[in-house]
């Protein structure tokens, strides 16, 4: 392969994760805030069809995206006030929302079906785009292939240094003590449920308009993402960088599925197709290590000089979920 | 800051919890508020806090003006903050961040600043925290100190503490009382909930004490302790003397016995433990007397030496072998280890008997309840979820599911958080029980009068080393405070019973 062909290919890794980072930021918003929107499999897909749908009927794919949003946003909003205020479980909630909005984009999608539609076109950025390498990686997208790189700073800009972002992280923590400081810990579950619905929906118009555009029903072959998501999420640490990590690795996982193809001939091309979502656990429970309890006995037997080292990388690798993730908040 | 409660009424359904409490607590004093268990206490604190509204007609003031106080950040802004019994703080944050938290400012914090604010407020009382450590590295004591820092920042004048000894140890507790000792020169009041009376005898210069939701009765140094008592319990109690041992055979024998675990090593350690006596282990939190008792109840296996049961090797056998030799085990978490929340307590007398076929006895588990719950003198229903009885309660339901013949009962922290009435209750029935069953007990205790109380012998832990057996009859309390802060081993020596 050549050097050309290799940049393309990872440039194109970069655009293609873009929906699933957009779905895990979102994610990772709302469990923060201590809710978990399950529905994200089923949201990614109506949105995927309804953005799809409203681009083509009005020929806009701006109102195509944000019609995703809001699909995303609404879907939140039945599982906010499912969780919040009516205190029923979140994982009962989002898992039948999960099913009925995959059911339902498929038959609402139905008139859809393979129209050709408005998909959008890549922007190179003057100037930067002409670097070599870099421009060619970074600066020759589409509009929502930027948007991803710049959400993933600013959500993580929001959670980690700023006073309402480390608010969000009490909330999801240990909602009493968020309220003992001036939190309103429910309206804030709200605002985040519905800020991350909105995110993950805009993940369906980053397919069905940009890396996947057009609907094809059940073989969209977007079915799985919403879940692949909900673990990068986890396995991810509720950062959203090292979320977004993930969603590339995912993605170049994928790639190199389909460039060894046609060289390791004798192996099925199903298991190259599949082979991303172990390979995927296994990396990430490979960065989780640190939890691991023998981990730490082999710490601990370890001399002093190197165990302060490397539990030092382990705990800054190391994470754990927010300890009120799916528990309500009642005031006493 | 001069506090006035005035007609405090607050009725919770149909439970009148606040009848009418007059109180005025002036600038500069520390003021105790004793009772116990559901006297009223925290549902009066929790409306000086702002966490709950108190029925109309009641009124508080502070400096003189009536305030209403919405929520605990409004309370705040009027100057009152309140330390929880388990802080209500962020394990997973660095200090700062958990500093930062709540606090007014822009949208970027000036974390520089912060950093700065900290440390220096840190110096002012003498603490020493690094912000950029994480606060589930600090213990209960410590992180109660950085509550306190916080509150302090947030310009608190009145300081509500509820039950803050619990769970913290003694060195932890003299730089509590140090602290708060120095309030009332900075014209701050304190006003300090516990149950526990050596606590508000040595630190209050005032004391209230509340009885079924009402103001029973307000005295000033010197304190009569048995007067405080009568006033909490509305009766005479008294400690008892201290029981002579009786013992008999040999029940529990360690013979060079080593533990370890990621932090620490216990290292050979011979004991002898006869029927009918008690062993108190005291010492810090974690410093060995945990892995300890987990090892007599086979929870956790040693890496050398003998434990014997009755002249049966148990050495590297399981739980539940060592449950059925009749070695019961109560864990401090009484909620997570101890009971199954969401069972209620008929349930739980099912679950605890030899099952009889494959399904359940409904009549013969109803009848057990009830006999149970008349016997144990348990608050509750048979149909009551564990979790809705209180701490005593939860406690009196353990002993009633202790297992029968018993021969050796292992108890973690057995009376933390309970009133005097429900520990001296709860001791006279487990030395009951031993006496009938000639059974053993070994407990934790972070509170070394229960220790020097209850205990016939006591091995002090610090830091994985085990001291001999010491007679509780001979010791005192400042010798064991010593050794458990690390001094005067010398002559104390290693367990070699």
């Amino acid at each position: 392969m050549s050097q050309e062909t290799i940049l393309i290919g990872l440039a194109g890794v970069l655009a293609s994760a873009s929906p699933l980072i957009f779905a895990v930021i979102g994610e990772t918003l709302s469990e923060r805030a201590g809710v978990i929107n399950l529905s994200m499999n089923g949201t990614i897909l109506l949105a995927a069809m309804g953005g799809f749908a409203v681009a083509y009927t009005t020929d806009n794919i701006v109102l195509g995206f944000l019609g995703g949003m809001l699909i995303g946003a609404l879907v939140a909003l039945v599982v906010a006030f499912a969780s919040i205020t009516l205190q029923q479980s979140q994982v009962a909630v989002g898992f039948v929302l999960a099913l009925t909005c995959r059911d339902l984009s498929y038959f609402l999608g139905n008139p859809y079906m393979g129209l050709p539609g408005p998909r959008l076109q890549a922007l190179p950025i003057p100037v930067l785009s002409d670097i070599p390498v870099i421009g060619q990686l970074f600066f020759r997208h589409d509009v929502i292939t930027y948007i991803s790189f710049i959400a993933i700073f600013l959500a993580w800009l929001w959670i980690f240094r700023t006073r309402p972002g480390l608010m969000l992280q009490g909330i999801g923590e240990k909602p009493a003590a968020a309220y003992i400081r001036g939190a309103n810990v429910n309206v804030m579950r709200y605002v985040y449920t519905i800020i991350g619905g909105a995110l993950i929906g805009l993940a369906g118009p980053a397919f069905s308009l940009a890396t996947r555009a057009g609907w094809m029903g059940t073989i969209s072959g977007l079915d799985g993402f919403g879940w692949i998501a909900l673990s990068i999420t986890i396995f991810g640490g509720w950062n959203p960088v090292r979320g977004a990590l993930g969603a590339y690795l995912f993605a170049f996982l994928q790639w190199l599925g389909l460039v060894l193809q046609p060289v390791l001939t004798q192996v099925p091309s199903q298991v190259l197709q599949v082979a991303p979502f172990p390979l995927m656990i296994l990396t990430l429970l490979l960065v989780n290590i640190g939890n691991a309890e023998w981990v730490e006995r082999t710490l601990a037997a370890m001399p002093e000089s190197a165990r302060k080292i490397f539990s030092k990388i382990l705990r800054a690798m190391r994470t754990s979920p927010p300890a009120a993730l799916g528990v309500p908040f009642e005031r006493d | 800051m001069n506090v006035e409660l005035k007609n405090i009424h607050k009725h919770f359904g149909s439970v009148h919890a606040n009848k009418g409490i007059n109180l005025n607590i002036p600038t500069g004093t520390i003021q105790g508020i004793l009772g116990e268990n559901g006297a009223g206490k925290s549902t009066l604190m929790k409306i000086l806090s702002g966490f709950i509204q108190p029925d109309s007609g009641s009124e508080v003031f502070l400096d003189g003006k009536p305030v209403v106080m919405h929520s605990p950040a409004d309370a705040i802004k009027y100057g009152v903050g309140m330390l929880h019994q388990d802080p209500l703080d962020f394990p997973p944050m660095k200090l700062l961040d958990n500093f930062l938290l709540g606090l007014p400012g822009g949208i970027f914090p000036n974390r520089k600043e912060a950093t700065q604010d900290f440390s220096l407020l840190a110096r002012e009382y003498g603490f020493t925290f690094d912000p950029e450590n994480y606060v589930d590295s600090l213990t209960v004591g410590e992180r109660q100190q950085l509550e306190i820092m916080r509150l302090l920042f947030l310009g608190a004048r009145v300081f509500i503490l509820d039950e803050p000894t619990t769970g913290i140890s003694a060195g932890q507790k003299e730089k509590l009382f140090a602290t708060l000792k120095k309030f009332p020169e900075q014209a701050m009041t304190v006003i300090f909930v516990s149950h526990k009376l050596e606590d508000v005898e040595s630190l209050c210069d005032r004391v209230a004490v509340l009885r079924g939701g009402e103001l029973v009765g307000e005295t000033q140094p010197p304190y009569v302790t048995s007067k405080l008592v009568e006033m909490m319990f509305g009766k005479e109690i008294t400690l008892g003397e201290r029981q002579p041992v009786q013992t008999g055979g040999v029940v529990l024998s360690m013979k060079n016995v080593s533990l370890e675990d990621v932090r620490m090593k216990v290292k050979n350690v011979s004991l002898d433990v006869r029927a009918g006596e008690v062993i108190g282990l005291a010492g810090m939190e974690g410093s060995g007397q945990g892995m300890f008792i987990r090892a007599c109840s086979g929870l956790m296996r040693p890496v050398g030496g003998r434990i014997e049961l009755k002249d049966k090797d148990l050495t590297g056998k399981s739980y539940h072998t060592f449950k059925r030799a009749g070695v019961n085990f109560l864990p401090a978490a009484r909620l997570e280890e101890g009971l199954v929340p969401g069972l209620n307590l008929t349930e739980h007398f099912i679950l605890a008997e030899e099952p009889k076929g494959l399904f359940i006895d409904r009549m013969m588990g109803q009848q057990l309840a009830e006999e149970r719950i008349k016997s144990f003198n348990i608050r509750g229903k048979p149909h009551s979820t564990v979790e809705s009885l209180s701490g005593g309660n939860q406690q009196r339901a353990e002993l009633a599911l202790l297992q029968s013949p018993l021969s050796l009962v292992l108890l973690e922290h057995p009376t933390r958080g309970l009133d005097i009435e429900s520990v001296i209750y709860i001791w006279s029935k487990l030395k009951d029980r031993c006496k009938t069953d000639g059974a053993a007990i070994i407990f934790i205790s972070s509170d070394l009068e229960e220790i020097l109380q209850y205990s016939d012998r006591v091995l002090v832990f610090f830091n994985g080393k085990v001291s001999a057996p010491l007679d509780a009859g001979k010791t005192t309390v400042e010798e064991l405070g010593q050794l458990i802060g690390g001094k005067g081993w010398a002559d104390k020596g290693e367990a070699h019973d």
